[in-house]
């Protein structure tokens, strides 16, 4: 491997870097230049080549940086921007290659899931230049080291993927949640500007090594507040509760292979802000650790709580997601208590269970979505209640999803389990661990942990049960195998390392470790073997091929045994009742509704119950509309008071020109003068000093 | 290897003498101790009944729950008998895999179809999923008392100081106990002799089960109970030798399967309504425990 890697990096040294950027935006302009005047099929080609090509110039120097040499080029860059490093690192490359597993497979399923829309060319158009520009935008923000051009980037990803979303924009709901989204990014481009732009003014550089200047300069308190603002705006890119609420209106609004992309990457880029954020500021790992940690605990449970309510999958996924980055946060913040607490052991767990869910969560949640958008288009519908006994039309999507459900929930042989496994490991190496401080911390994760794992196991028995066993609840229409073929080889592709990461952790965890050995600085994760439990590993991927062998075993056994047995196929017993109706399943409803009396305080559910009552009863109805609590007290009621104070002047509004023309001369009059009667005031405060 | 062998040779009688010990309270004679590994016997050579709605999950469901339960149990020590596989954090592969077959019994009983399978895949998922953080906070306990993150370290490190230790061990006693009982589906959660299919949660999953199916099913759930018996008996045995091991680790099941026994035959299932409320109470007692150990550790 380490030979391989050598005579690549050898051959890519020969390459200058200048050159290659230049082909790499060369390639960029060409494709997206290239898809209006192709055909609807010929667009996908364009975009899926182009992204091939992108993807394998990024990957190779992220692979080198995976080895363990960092790869950087300065650029000289304009008189306004100062320089440009551009580096390669492994915390970068691992992102890198996680960003383009993701866009292929994407792209991929896209191009399936588009076929449907052949028709709408100028949508399609617009749809693969903004994908391309997307994964540019991506690969950019991950490899520059200046923070305007890194901003650029970033704001070249949020409107590409507005673009990728309102797909469907003659549908208001789509619009809405695009705006709704387009606007909550720009908020944290706004939090993100005002970091940079804080640490310019101290340090006059807009390189990302300035902030490592400010950082050893200033105090430890504004090192923290800077962490917040960066923090925050890049909390609300991951979908960390209380900055979520973008989230679960975007995904179920965007086509499904846009859902499996921003699950599978966009939020991630978040989370890898916030990650080199703590690699270059070093706050005091002991509150950011804390910190994080709650906002992980409290992400994951509120996450997968709402998300057992949701009916709608898409919906019911994309609070997943949040749950998901939930479980990231809490092995960061472990990560950060960890250092903080001079542990470099429980902190290597940390930070690589997280990296590694990163990894995990890109694929089975794009494995989910694309089973959705399956489902979809074989049902024309994402309402679970009306769904049912999909199994039987739809039979490799239900056996993927139910593997993406499988992984999603953490259970072994999968590869969610390997990373859950790490993030518990680490937390009770914690406890274990003497001296080591915050146990409270600890606890409180370990008990949100644990009752995420339980939530998540609920909500997805719910979701695969409803959709896909059973019988169908409404006539749906759908011919039965029409799945689409190509669709599914990167669903297969996405299985295949799902399987293989749960069932070698050994080869795949020590992956992560030069990323983690940026965080760990002086303990080097290939030299310290004892810093990191890669037997206990091994041992858990044994546990797992031992625990699907043993399965396969026993089933082997049955069907040797009940070979030559009568089986007889009979209706579901219903107390001797033998018309079996469908309408007489449980729903998602019924199943959810135990969970829902009980959490009831916390959730915000409209429900609309109409009984059976009366000689003559009417039809009776029972439906449920699960709202978010955090959105109605965040977003819409403050908005809502800003609505009604900004309200009060909308006499200024009369819609007369001349008043508008009187404002304008007012508003420059006012500019005009304010300097000269601030000049006079300071003058008069002089003379009346100097009596 | 043996400590897989003690658990499946307790396996055998758990469930026989908690009917004995029923039928006895009732004032019945009752079937013999090893009836229940005939009924399976029985089941096994039976042909089966699949109802028409059920797919091929079905099918495979019973033989993966019977797996994750065979899984669990090679992770779990006898005394100072390792589990075939030992690690730092087993209990939390040990959880897991037995999550796996949960998973995978849900399923099926969603599978068929039925409203009454349904409500009891609900139950169930809900009340196992309230359990969890229980076990969780239980093992974190065990972790931080004697610094060490597996089954078998913690359990041989554990030995009893002080009488504050001696409390925690009958609170962590009731609390592994009180989990078996909500995992086996028994008393006072659920109650396996219910007669009416709105009433019951484990029973109605697995009402259209039949045949080889079933008797796997029956055999993973005979398994569990000796499992958890085991892991209560860990906390007695510490570092005796084997033979003193076995006995000790014999009469604990026995002195388990009596206690269920007892409590199943003075006791009525609580409303369902009420049950959730029940296992929250668990956490709460595994909290205590857990601060209990900061008060032995005196770092509160």
């Amino acid at each position: 491997m380490s030979n391989f890697a050598r005579s690549i990096s050898i051959s890519w040294i020969n390459f200058r870097p200048m050159e290659m950027i230049t082909a790499y935006f060369v390639l960029v302009v060409v494709s997206v230049a290239l898809i209006p005047f192709t055909g609807a099929r010929g667009k996908g080609i364009v975009a899926l080549c182009s992204i091939l090509a992108a993807s394998v110039m990024s990957s190779v120097p992220a692979v080198i940086a995976l080895t363990g040499t960092p790869v950087q080029y300065l650029f000289e860059g304009s008189q306004v921007t100062g320089v440009i490093p551009v580096r390669f690192d492994a915390l970068s490359g691992w992102f890198i290659l996680i960003i383009n597993l993701t866009f292929i497979t994407g792209t991929l399923y896209g191009m399936h899931y588009l076929k449907a829309y052949a028709s709408r060319r100028q949508d399609l158009s617009l749809h693969w230049a903004a994908t391309i520009l997307a994964h540019t935008g991506l690969l950019g923000i991950c490899v520059v080291q200046n923070s305007l051009i890194f901003l650029m980037f970033w704001e070249l990803m949020a409107i590409t993927t507005f673009l990728m979303v309102i797909f469907e924009s003659e549908k208001p709901e789509t619009l809405k949640a695009g705006i709704n989204y387009l606007i909550q990014s720009h908020i944290s481009v706004l939090l993100l500007m005002l970091g940079f732009i804080w640490v310019a003014a101290r340090t006059g550089s807009f390189r990302f090594s300035a902030i490592r200047i400010f950082a050893e300069q200033e105090p430890r308190i504004e090192n923290f507040v800077l962490f917040l603002c960066f923090f925050a705006g890049f909390g609300i890119k991951a979908g960390l509760v209380p900055f979520h609420t973008w989230l679960p209106h975007a995904h179920p609004a965007a086509p499904s292979h846009v859902s499996g992309m921003m699950s599978g990457v966009i939020i991630k880029i978040g989370i890898f802000g916030i990650l080199k954020m703590l690699l270059l500021i070093r706050p005091d790992f002991i509150t950011t650790g804390l910190l994080i940690l709650t906002f992980g605990v409290v992400s994951g449970v509120y996450g997968v709580m709402l998300a057992i309510v949701q009916h709608n999958i898409k919906k019911l996924l994309a609070y997943h997601s949040i749950e998901n980055i939930g479980i990231i946060a809490i092995g960061i913040g472990m990560g950060c208590l960890g250092l903080g607490s001079r542990h470099p052991g429980i902190a290597a767990l940390g930070f690589a269970g997280a990296l590694l869910h990163t990894l995990n969560h890109a694929l089975f949640k794009s494995l989910l979505f694309y089973g959705a958008g399956n489902i979809y288009q074989h049902t024309h519908t994402l309402d679970m209640e009306r769904m049912g006994g999909l199994g039987r039309t739809i039979p490799r999507t239900s056996l993927l999803f139910l593997i993406a459900a499988l992984a999603i929930c953490g259970l072994p042989p999968f590869n969610g389990f390997v990373s859950e496994f790490l993030i518990y490991n680490g937390m009770f190496s914690g406890l274990g661990a003497s001296g080591f401080q915050d146990i409270w911390a600890l606890i409180f994760a370990i008990f949100g942990l644990a009752l995420i794992g339980g939530m998540a196991l609920f909500c997805f028995t719910k979701a695969y049960g409803i959709m896909f066993l059973g019988t169908p609840r409404a006539n749906l229409g759908g011919h039965p195998g029409n799945e689409g073929r190509n669709g599914l080889i990167p669903m297969y592709v996405l299985t295949a390392l799902i399987l293989a990461i749960g069932m070698l952790p050994g080869v795949f965890v020590p992956l992560t470790h030069k990323a983690v050995n940026l965080f760990l600085q002086q303990a080097d994760l290939s030299v310290r073997k004892d810093l990191f439990p890669m037997e206990t590993l091994r041992m858990a991927g044994a546990g797992a091929l031992v625990l699907t062998g043993l399965a396969g075993l026993i089933f082997w056994i049955r069907s040797r045994c009940t070979s030559g047995k009568v089986v007889t196929g009979e209706p579901t017993w219903g107390c001797g009742y033998a018309a079996e109706s469908s309408k007489a399943q449980y729903t998602a409803s019924s199943f959810a509704r135990s969970f829902r009396k009980l959490a009831g305080p916390l959730l915000s559910i409209d429900r609309k119950k109409a009984d059976i009552s009366g000689v003559f009863p009417g039809e009776s109805t029972h439906a449920t509309h699960p709202g978010d609590k955090t959105e109605i007290w965040l977003i819409d009621l403050p908005l809502r008071r800003f609505h009604a104070f900004i309200a009060r002047f909308s006499f200024l509004q009369n819609g007369s020109l001349q008043g508008y023309i009187l404002y304008g001369l007012l508003f420059i009059t006012l500019v005009l003068t304010v300097p000269v009667i601030a000049e006079k005031l300071m003058s008069w405060i002089d003379f009346l000093k100097g009596l | 290897m043996i400590s897989l062998l003690f658990i499946l040779l307790a396996s055998l009688f758990f469930s026989g003498i908690i009917i004995r010990t029923k039928s006895l309270a009732s004032g019945r004679k009752g079937p013999g101790i090893m009836q229940p590994v005939k009924d399976i016997l029985r089941l096994f050579r039976k042909g089966s009944v699949m109802s028409r709605t059920t797919s091929l999950v079905f099918q495979v469901a019973p033989s993966i729950y019977l797996a994750s339960v065979i899984m669990a149990i090679l992770v779990v020590p006898v005394g100072s008998l390792p589990g075939v596989f030992s690690f730092r954090g087993d209990f939390v592969f040990f959880a897991y895999a037995l999550a796996l077959g949960k998973f995978f019994c849900i399923i099926a009983a969603l599978d068929t179809g039925s409203s009454f399978e349904g409500m009891g895949a609900s139950r169930e998922a809900l009340f196992s999923m309230l359990a969890e953080p229980a076990f969780f906070i239980l093992m974190g306990s065990l972790a931080l008392l004697t610094g060490h993150t597996s089954f078998q370290d913690m359990f041989a490190a554990l030995h009893f100081g002080s009488y504050v230790s001696y409390m925690l061990g009958v609170l962590a006693t009731l609390v592994l106990i009180l989990i078996a009982m909500i995992e086996n589906s028994r008393m006072p959660v659920d109650d396996p002799k219910t007669h009416l299919e709105l009433t019951m949660v484990h029973e109605v999953m697995i009402l259209d089960n039949s045949g080889f199916d079933l008797g796997l099913i029956l055999s993973a759930g005979h398994l569990k109970f000796a499992m958890y018996g085991a892991l209560i008996a860990n906390f007695f045995t510490g570092n005796l030798s084997v033979p003193l091991t076995l006995a000790v680790f014999l009469g604990t099941q026995v002195f388990c399967a009596v206690a269920i026994g007892l409590t199943e035959s003075f006791m009525a299932r609580y409303r369902m309504n009420h049950n959730p409320q029940f296992i929250f109470t668990l956490s709460s007692v595994a909290l205590l425990i857990f601060f209990g150990v900061l008060v032995i550790l005196g770092r509160i």
